[in-house]
């Protein structure tokens, strides 16, 4: 049986902007505007998308690290909005989130004794005499060994420093991680230990992951389900075999082209996007996409399209925001260039 | 594999940090060179000394770290030689960096367009108010929204991707001869990472610039590089043109490396990898360093470190089962790679 963990609905974060000599606030950033999705319990829900559509607003904004402007965040039945700080601190043991910049994340002071203790010690996990197995233990877990337990931050290489945010996260026996990015500084081989770890785990800890990733092979690899955002909405949201073999939005068949294939004889087709990617400041009107996209009309310029589920050859779950599915689907509308 | 016409060579670099605890080798005895115009890829390894040969090339290595042996040498001018105050002006002008964690080279303090203009203005003495408005057409290069509102943003309002693009216009302000990228695209999606390499090789060719990619994506680098200089632990093992290290790997490593890539095709519940980690760099093995983890190792694995050798017009392999003295079965190393590991 499927329980829900994690539902997010009508989600918005604006970032004000101030201006002028008294600083008043002139206009949002818009990055995240509107938004509603859950995750269940023991699932990996990935999030990609273009850079600066929103993806780590999202993570940050469940977490309250950005106390959200507007809707409803709900953890295990509990109203994550609502609860005042020292609750949410305590909820925080539940939550976990490792990091997209292992750099800016972790105290460079601190040895990672001293990182994991304190992080232990701030959710009080476990007895103090207990800490120093369980630290020997989550080194070897993260593949750094317990022998490197007393060296800094910066006497590691980026892709060893991010295992010490995973050793972090992993120390409070959180429920949901929310991964931003976690393996993206790693490299192959060490990803594919990472990835089997965080997948082993997963079935032993009964973790659930809100998984943000560029790399849309790992996303692949690690994925139940599949978000796709693009400027702060989301505009594609399938089971993974649906969304990697049957992409509904043309910002999905892009993003899916755009994969960086391990042969260099393979001659691919890449779909070449226009222009760049509109400010969040001043979203374009309508389907977000449009000034870029290959198949927008005047109804793409002024219509905002829902997401929505096409009776014929979508499976259930699988949404996309766009006003031409079907029709892109059957060839009658040809991408312009 | 001495190439006719290169940008920058590098002999026997050695570069070790002289800590409490030791010294650590995180370059040891390196060697390779960048044929003029083209794309040399390096990958590797975690912490197997990519940056640092990076840093050292620009002679910007923080304390404790030390250049202790080996040549630079980049446009026939010896760079080891140079003065800090020669080196600086190299920097800003003729070799330029993009570096892997875009948040620890830009100034916190400082606007994007601030930034960019102190370029312009140390390197081509324009006003600030000239520098400025070529600042604001580098950022519309780079591909940055609303470049004229990002010219006054500072490096925490902006997204990781728009952080990495700032840092590619401070890096091309000068139109360096060699732009050295450290995991230029690692923190991007594939869309921007897709534009920024287009972007990047479209430059090089405009340029005529000469490009070190240093990355961990192999699709990356099958398809912007032309050659390949695999890292580990210090030491590089094997070096091809790129469609020969994709088609015909040589190295365990190598090998093990290009199998444990998630496989667009086909679904797998475990990714293949490479057993184990990394050796410590303060307690490196005393043979081959991918000793411990190489499922072919012999003893003379174990005892002896082999060197880099051609083995054919091709591939340049440090790695004994291609040498007369191999004293294992014989192997094919890519065919037998998974069967030998899970043994
Ligand atoms: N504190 C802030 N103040 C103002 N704007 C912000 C702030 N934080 C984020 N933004 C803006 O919000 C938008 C979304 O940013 P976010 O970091 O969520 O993007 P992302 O999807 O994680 O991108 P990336 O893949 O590059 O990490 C961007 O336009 C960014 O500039
Ligand atoms: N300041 C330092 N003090 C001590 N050791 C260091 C220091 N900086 C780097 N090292 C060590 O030097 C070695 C090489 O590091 P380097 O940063 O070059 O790795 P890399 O190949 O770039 O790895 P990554 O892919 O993770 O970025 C590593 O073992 C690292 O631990
Ligand atoms: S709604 Fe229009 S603009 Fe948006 S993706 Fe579909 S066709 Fe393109
Ligand atoms: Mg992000
Ligand atoms: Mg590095």
């Amino acid at each position: 049986m499927t329980t829900e963990l994690l539902r997010v609905t009508n989600l918005k974060q604006y970032f004000p902007i101030k201006g002028g000599i008294l600083g008043r606030k002139v206009n949002d950033v818009k990055a995240v505007d509107d938004i509603s999705f859950y995750v269940n319990a023991g699932e990996t829900l990935s999030i990609v998308g273009e850079s600066g559509c929103g993806k780590s607003t999202t993570g940050r904004a469940i977490l309250r690290l950005d106390e959200p402007t507007a809707g409803e965040v709900s953890f295990n039945g509990k109203d994550l909005l609502a609860l005042n700080k020292s609750e949410m601190r305590k909820m925080r043991k539940d939550l976990q989130i490792i990091f997209q910049d292992p750099y800016a994340s972790i105290n460079p002071r601190q040895t990672v004794r001293q990182v994991l203790n304190e992080a232990m010690e701030i959710q009080n996990v476990l007895p103090k005499d207990q800490r120093e197995d369980r630290m020997m233990e989550l080194m070897d877990t993260v593949g750094l060994g317990a022998h490197q337990l007393d060296r800094f931050p910066h006497e590691f290489s980026g892709g060893q420093r991010q295992r010490i945010g995973i050793a972090r996260a992993l120390s409070v026996d959180p429920k949901l991680i929310i991964c931003d990015e976690s393996v993206s500084a790693l490299d192959v081989s060490i990803q594919a230990q990472v990835l089997n770890l965080l997948k082993k785990l997963q079935r032993e800890l009964d973790l659930t992951y809100l998984f943000i990733a560029h790399d849309l092979g790992v996303v692949r690899h690690i994925s139940d389900r599949v978000i796709v955002m693009y400027l702060g909405k989301i505009v594609e949201v399938a089971d993974k075999k649906s969304l990697f073999d049957n992409p509904k939005h043309p910002y999905t068949k892009t993003l899916l082209s755009a994969i960086p294939v391990p042969d260099p004889t393979k001659q691919k087709e890449q779909i070449i996007l226009k222009g760049d990617v509109p400010s969040p400041i001043d979203p374009p009107t309508g389907c977000r996409f449009h000034t870029r996209c290959p198949f927008a009309t005047d109804k793409c310029k002024d219509e905002v399209p829902e997401l929505r589920t096409t009776s014929d050859g979508m499976v259930a779950g699988h949404e996309a925001a766009c006003h031409y599915i079907e029709e892109i689907e059957s060839g009658e509308m040809k991408a312009k260039d | 594999m001495e190439n006719p016409k290169s940008i920058i060579k590098v002999e026997e670099l050695q570069t070790s940090f002289y800590t409490h605890k030791g010294e650590i080798k995180a370059v040891d005895g390196v060697s390779f060179d960048v044929p003029s115009g083209k794309t040399l890829g390096i990958v590797g390894e975690s912490g197997s000394g990519k940056s640092i040969t990076s840093l050292s090339i620009m002679r910007l290595l923080e304390d404790p770290g030390k250049i202790k042996g080996g040549k630079i040498t980049f446009n026939g001018e010896d760079l080891l030689a140079k003065s800090e105050s020669n080196m600086r002006t190299i920097r800003g002008n003729r070799i330029s960096m993009i570096f892997q964690e875009p948040m620890t080279s830009l100034n916190p303090v400082f606007t994007i367009g601030d930034q960019i203009a102190e370029s312009y203005m140390i390197h081509e003495g324009l006003s600030k108010k000239q520098a400025l408005r070529k600042a604001l057409g580098m950022l519309e290069l780079v591909g940055i929204p609303s470049p004229k509102d990002r010219l006054k943003a500072y490096p925490h309002e902006l997204s990781g991707g728009m952080r990495q693009r700032a840092m590619i216009a401070i890096a091309l302000a000068c139109n360096p001869e060699l732009l050295i990228a450290d995991e230029p695209t690692t923190a991007l999606d594939v869309t921007i990472q897709a534009q920024i390499l287009r972007l990047i090789n479209g430059l090089q060719e405009e340029l005529g610039m000469s490009m070190m990619l240093i990355t961990h994506d192999l699709g990356v680098v099958a398809e912007t590089c032309d050659y390949v200089a695999v890292m580990y632990a210090g030491k590089i093992v094997e070096y091809a043109d790129v469609d020969t290290l994709f088609k015909s790997p040589k190295h365990p490593y190598t090998v093990g490396l290009l199998q444990s890539l998630p496989r667009h095709d086909i679904d797998q519940d475990e990714l293949n990898v490479i057993k184990g980690m990394v050796p410590r760099p303060d307690d490196l093995p005393e043979g081959c360093r991918f000793a411990p983890r190489c499922p072919f190792a012999t003893r003379l694995c174990e005892e002896k470190l082999p060197s880099l050798d051609d083995i054919d017009d091709k591939n340049q392999v440090r790695c004994w089962i291609y040498n007369d003295q191999w004293d294992g079965p014989e192997v094919n190393v890519k065919d037998d790679y998974r069967t030998a590991q899970s043994d």
